[in-house]
């Protein structure tokens, strides 16, 4: 199997096959052989060359994969070359619309931008409360205010569109 | 002794009471609202009565409530543990009324140190070292010139009521000083009901050294060992140590014969604990008491090997303190990180949610007090703090790095934490060197993350481990079986829900940890 994997963003590209214990693999061009077991759900035990490595895997509430090795935190993206939502991914990251996204479930206390406004990347959108602390959303990117999907009072959950910036 | 003793808080600390509870053959009693069915507090105490919705005033701030509570299931003693009612003189008094004993000091201790501008006031008699400034709340804008003229500048401008970091401001120049004492009444108006602000000297990036002492109804008090808490984010303590290696043993004398005047003056019983601000040149000044036992106790605990939730049932029950001040010796040194269900990375924006994995250290000289469990959501209504990790060893470098082994170990999955922030901490220079001030977690947090040698080693691994889980059943499939070519796995739960995050049975792994843990 051939994957390319980002981790922080810098592109590695993998192949992965089924070996005795675990796997051969190369990770841009370099070969790895890999002796690995799945100590429990999202935890690998990996002892490549007598080294042995943990890894442990989450996902943030945005859908991001996460790597935990040691007591690093490494973001990863896996596009599988063969899968089409993983081209799709690849295609459109960066431009059309940003949509503004509740990092974690709250109340939305204050609404600061309007529909229309004219905002720069890191303007404060609305204020979203949680946990006894008041959090301000930002602009990802500068443009214009086209939706703003909340009113104040009302309860939004991790995930939920709060804006979006064009 | 008392027989039952009700515990009016959730969280770790509602854990931490029960489990002193439980050594001493007291029965214990836990309260929860709507949210808290599944808390751990709930799991681990004897008896449980519900009170009410989330929100605190209908639950964990009412009164009326909880007295209730206490009288329903015949507690004959209540543990407000920190925050929610812990400093509120009105329900020590409802206690006493109601004929339930508050395990903490006299509702007129609580008075007389809860307005800071009163307890200046007290203090200035009893011949505390304070903060120049003025211990009455300020009449006008002309009034607070004229004091931050002859203080001289930069000023501090305090709410009497405020506490936690909040309702504070401060002014650089006399430009500055009338809008800034607006904003800072408003503001305390708005957060604790009452307007009264004062004015104290601005002092550079000080030490926030804090005295545990204790007190019992015979007149006796006693100071423990002192407690550094300058690693601060926002006001809010996150890391604290014991002993402050910037403390020599004069100092310690000195500052612990102060928190014990200050205690007398307020005929104070319980614990305690007096807040000192520390210049450069170990000038040391009152700050304010705090008449609860403090989030950061078990760093006492752990240097004087005293448990101090017993000690505090002790003197509540009228027993005279059974230590002398020559028995407090401080050995070793310990550390508490505070655990936050926060975002480092993004603004420290808070994290409720579920717990999907919890992997815990333990070993040498590592200890727990947490109110978390794995599968146990978070709920966002309350204060995000899920836990502490306490070391303890010989010495402070020992403590550093059996902190950072920990820290290794330590894996909260499905919710951000600010494990990852420890790390930078305990790894910096100043902080190695115990070079700390109030201002030590800003200037760091504006430093980019140093990288790390062995990261360049483990980034092709951790692209391995990414696509080698990629190939793990997706959502909702079939839990792996032996032909997948891998070691013998433990049965894995399937990976559900429309945004990724896994949603084993609660019932099942909450069990499974609890079995080990408990």
């Amino acid at each position: 199997m051939k994957y390319e994997v980002l981790i922080d963003g810098h592109s590695h590209q993998i192949e992965l096959e089924r070996a005795n214990k675990g796997y051969e693999a190369t990770v841009d061009g370099e070969v790895f052989t890999l002796d690995v077991a799945m100590t429990a759900r999202d935890v690998l035990s990996i002892i490549h060359e007598g080294r042995s490595y943990e890894a442990k895997r989450e996902y943030s509430l945005l859908g991001e994969t996460h790597i935990i090795m040691g007591s690093e935190r490494f973001l990863a993206e896996v596009r599988d070359p063969r899968s089409l939502r993983s081209r799709r991914a690849a295609a459109g990251a960066e431009a059309g619309p940003a949509k503004i996204i509740a990092p974690m479930p709250g109340k939305i206390v204050r609404v600061i931008a309007a529909e229309g406004d004219e905002v720069e990347a890191g303007q404060g959108l609305v204020v979203v409360e949680a946990m006894k602390m008041q959090n301000e959303i930002k602009a990802t990117k500068k443009g214009k205010v086209t939706k703003i999907a909340v009113e104040e009072g009302s309860a939004v959950n991790a995930g939920d569109l709060l804006a979006i910036v064009e | 002794m008392f027989k039952r003793i009700l515990i009016a808080n959730r969280g770790e600390i509602a854990v931490r009471v029960i489990r002193a509870c439980r050594e001493m053959g007291i029965e214990s009693v836990a309260v929860y609202s709507d949210v808290d069915r599944r808390a751990l507090h709930v799991r681990k105490a004897d008896f449980c009565e519900y009170l009410g919705p989330a929100l605190a005033s209908e639950s964990y701030l009412n009164i009326p409530k909880i007295l209730e509570a206490a009288r329903r299931s015949g507690a004959e003693a209540i543990h407000p543990g920190y925050g929610f009612l812990s400093e509120n003189a009105g329900f020590a008094r409802a206690c006493r009324d109601a004929g339930i004993v508050f395990i903490g000091p006299s509702p007129e201790s609580m008075e007389m140190m809860g307005s800071k501008t009163r307890a200046r006031q007290h203090m200035k008699q009893a011949n505390v070292p304070f903060v120049p400034g003025t211990d009455t709340g300020l009449k006008s804008a002309a009034e607070a010139l004229t004091v931050a003229e002859s203080i001289g500048y930069p000023v501090m401008l305090k709410a009497s009521a405020g506490g936690g970091g909040k309702g504070m401001r401060m002014v650089a120049s006399a430009g500055e000083l009338a809008s800034a004492l607006e904003a800072t009444r408003s503001e305390a108006l708005r957060s604790f009901g009452d307007s009264e602000v004062y004015i104290e000297k601005f002092i550079e990036n000080p030490r926030h050294v804090e005295m545990q002492i204790f007190g019992d109804t015979h007149g006796n008090v006693i100071y423990f060992a002192e407690r550094e808490c300058s690693v601060q984010r926002r006001h809010q303590k996150v890391l604290e140590e014991a002993p402050c290696s910037f403390v020599d043993p004069d100092m310690r004398r000195r500052m612990g014969e102060v928190a014990v005047q200050v205690g007398k003056a307020a005929k104070y019983f319980n614990a305690g604990t007096v807040e000192f601000l520390v210049d450069a040149k170990k000038n040391f000044y009152f700050l304010e008491m705090n008449t609860r036992l403090q989030v950061e106790h078990p760093v006492t605990e752990m240097v004087t090997g005293i448990d101090l939730v017993q000690l505090q049932f002790k003197v509540a029950a009228g027993e005279p303190l059974p230590l002398k001040q020559e028995d407090i010796v401080v050995r070793g040194h310990a550390m508490e990180l505070r655990i936050y269900a926060e975002d480092p990375d993004n603004s420290f924006f808070p994290s409720p949610g579920r717990i999907t994995r919890l992997i815990s250290p333990s070993g040498p000289g590592i200890r727990r007090d947490s109110g978390m469990y794995e599968g146990w959501v978070v709920p966002l209504d309350y204060d995000p703090l899920l836990g502490k990790l306490i070391a303890y060893g010989e010495n402070r470098q020992q403590v550093i790095n059996r902190l950072r082994r920990a820290l290794v170990e330590y894996f909260i999955g499905g919710i951000k934490t600010n494990i990852s922030l420890f790390r930078r901490i305990l790894l910096h220079p100043d902080f190695q060197a115990g070079r700390v001030d109030t201002g030590f977690l800003d200037r760091l947090l504006k430093e980019a993350p140093h990288g790390d040698a062995r990261t360049a080693r483990r980034t092709p691994i951790v692209a391995l481990a990414a696509a080698i889980f990629a190939q793990q059943p997706p959502p909702g499939a079939h839990p792996a079986s032996s032909h997948d070519g891998l070691h013998a796995a433990t049965p894995r739960t399937a990976v559900t829900g429309d945004n990724g995050n896994a949603r084993p049975s609660g019932w099942k792994t909450a069990a499974r940890t609890e079995g080990v843990s408990r």
